[in-house]
């Protein structure tokens, strides 16, 4: 009881519901704003416009597709399993809701400092397979079926990978607290020059991770209609989108904190250390992260399966621990 | 100000006992093999909540990653390869013996219950092992307890071993 009253006593009770509401707005945002850029970039990429029509550039064109969503009718199918069916969506959306509470925008900006952020943010990470195998279980369509269980075996190699590149760094910070990650990057040094190993795989992974193409296997619309959730309309369909874009964003989140140097500036460049400029730095380096991985969705065509399975588990990580090996044996030497 | 946070304190630990007793009922008595394995997740979700309100964030972390995301998760798989959704287990309940199962838990509970009682020694407020954090519980765990530690890795292996028999044991004869 006394942790419970601590935790509260520490943050104070007009705070978290101050950032849960906050945290909330910035997923929707986020999805609306990634939902848009994709759209552009990918019509850019195959020599399209994109959306046009509403405002300038097309740009209130996600707002009214949220609202379109909303208006929608939830469509249970005869043959679902309707309670599973309809938890599906809030159980995909929940652990990505719970992981943002603890992403650093800078360093007084956070909702709640862990001292093992990082184990948090992996552990919430994992809860999202579960809905996805729900909601491809549930709908009792095959592709649905296909898309989960792809999606499981995916998701099953490819946490290996990100959890042992990540630990090359926690060797050497000692901590998976988020701040001491960061500010034993200040300066010149961050950890995509000493780890750059861990960082590729960690990126790689972390896009087979979310989903992603060339690693889209789950949801592959060109064979499996739309994957775990082909049978999902209105907002819960809008719900798993989301997700995906949460998703997305607290990959790349982690990436910049624990490799890109967080809300320092890059180089260096540390001229204003105050909360607003780290913000940006820190969303800065996020949305790279986010625009390359639209690039690369929109250029490169999705694996085969068994690549898929090869390339994690006879190159991911065999390299991620030669590297954990060498780093672990540096930081004793050192 | 202090009372109005034990109040919250209090209804998280009601929550979490809930979470845990429901979804224990849940897994026992599920009809579908697939709600019975949600309902152990929602059990050791509640479990988590537990470790969270007694101040390990860390096993709490550990209890989610482990069991929910990797043990459930195995679990799920056998029953997806092998049964469609509403298709509930017949055999389960044909082979299922109540009073066997009255039985054999009455005595491993009662054999429970008096090593418990014999060895403990009651005390009014324990006394502190140490202080819970990630270096304590890290260094007991490869120092002190390395060999318990090392037979727990085995209970993922019976947990794929579980999952291999539900996904044979499904669609075998409509095949």
């Amino acid at each position: 009881m006394d942790f419970i009253v601590d935790i509260i006593a520490k943050y104070s009770l007009v705070r978290i519901l101050i950032s849960f509401s906050l945290l909330i707005a910035i997923i929707m945002l986020n999805a609306i704003v990634m939902g848009y850029l994709e759209r552009k970039i990918c019509a850019r990429i195959q020599r399209r416009w994109g959306p046009m029509e509403v405002g300038v550039q097309g740009w209130m064109q996600m707002f009214l597709d949220g609202v379109k969503l909303l208006a929608k009718q939830l469509i249970v199918p005869r043959e679902a399993n309707p309670f599973l069916f309809r938890m599906a969506p809030l159980l995909c959306f929940t652990p990505v809701a719970m992981a943002f509470a603890v992403i650093p925008f800078s360093e007084s900006f956070y909702a709640m400092d862990l001292n093992i952020g990082l184990i948090y943010l992996l552990a919430m990470g994992s809860l999202n397979v579960f809905a996805i195998l729900i909601a491809g279980w549930s709908s009792n369509n095959k592709y649905s079926l296909f898309g989960a269980l792809r999606s499981v075996a995916q998701n099953v190699a490819y946490e290996i990978p990100i959890l042992l590149s990540l630990l090359a760094v926690v060797l050497v910070t000692t901590s998976f607290n988020f701040k001491e990650i960061v500010a034993y990057q200040s300066g010149l040094l961050s950890f995509w020059m000493c780890q750059p190993v861990a960082f590729i795989i960690f990126l790689v992974a972390g896009c087979a991770e979310t989903n992603r193409v060339p690693f889209d296997l789950p949801e592959a619309e060109s064979e499996l209609t739309a994957g775990y959730f082909t049978e999902y309309g209105g907002f819960s369909f809008g719900l798993f989108a989301i997700a995906e874009y949460g998703n997305l964003f607290i990959m790349s989140s982690v990436a910049t904190t624990v490799f890109l140097g967080g809300w320092n500036g890059p180089f260096g460049l540390d001229f204003y250390s105050g909360p607003i400029l780290g913000v940006f730095w820190f969303l800065l380096k996020v949305f790279i992260l986010m625009l390359i991985m639209i690039w690369v969705r929109w250029t490169y065509p999705r694996v085969r399966f068994d690549q898929l399975m090869n390339l994690s588990w006879k190159y991911l990580i065999p390299f991620s621990l030669v590297n954990l090996l060498i780093t672990a044996f540096i930081v004793k030497i050192i | 100000m202090i009372d109005y946070y034990q109040i919250v304190a209090q209804i998280m630990f009601v929550a979490f006992i809930l979470l845990t007793i429901i979804g224990a009922l849940l897994s026992v008595n599920a009809k579908i093999l697939m709600h019975s394995v949600l309902g152990l997740a929602v059990c050791l979700l509640g479990v988590a909540g537990l470790y969270f309100y007694l101040g390990s964030m860390f096993l709490s972390l550990m209890q989610i990653m482990i069991y929910v995301g990797a043990v459930c998760i195995v679990l799920v798989f056998g029953i997806m390869v092998g049964f469609t959704p509403n298709e509930s287990a017949q055999k389960n309940d044909i082979g299922r013996n109540t009073l066997l199962g009255i039985v054999a838990s009455g005595i491993a509970g009662l054999g429970l219950v008096i090593t418990i009682f014999g060895k403990t020694s009651w005390e009014t407020s324990a006394a502190t092992v140490g202080d819970f954090s990630i270096e304590w519980i890290g260094e007991n765990l490869l120092l002190k307890y390395c060999l318990a530690f090392e037979l727990i890795s085995v209970i993922l292996l019976i947990a794929i071993v579980g999952a291999i028999i539900l996904a044979k044991g499904g669609r075998e004869e409509g095949l």
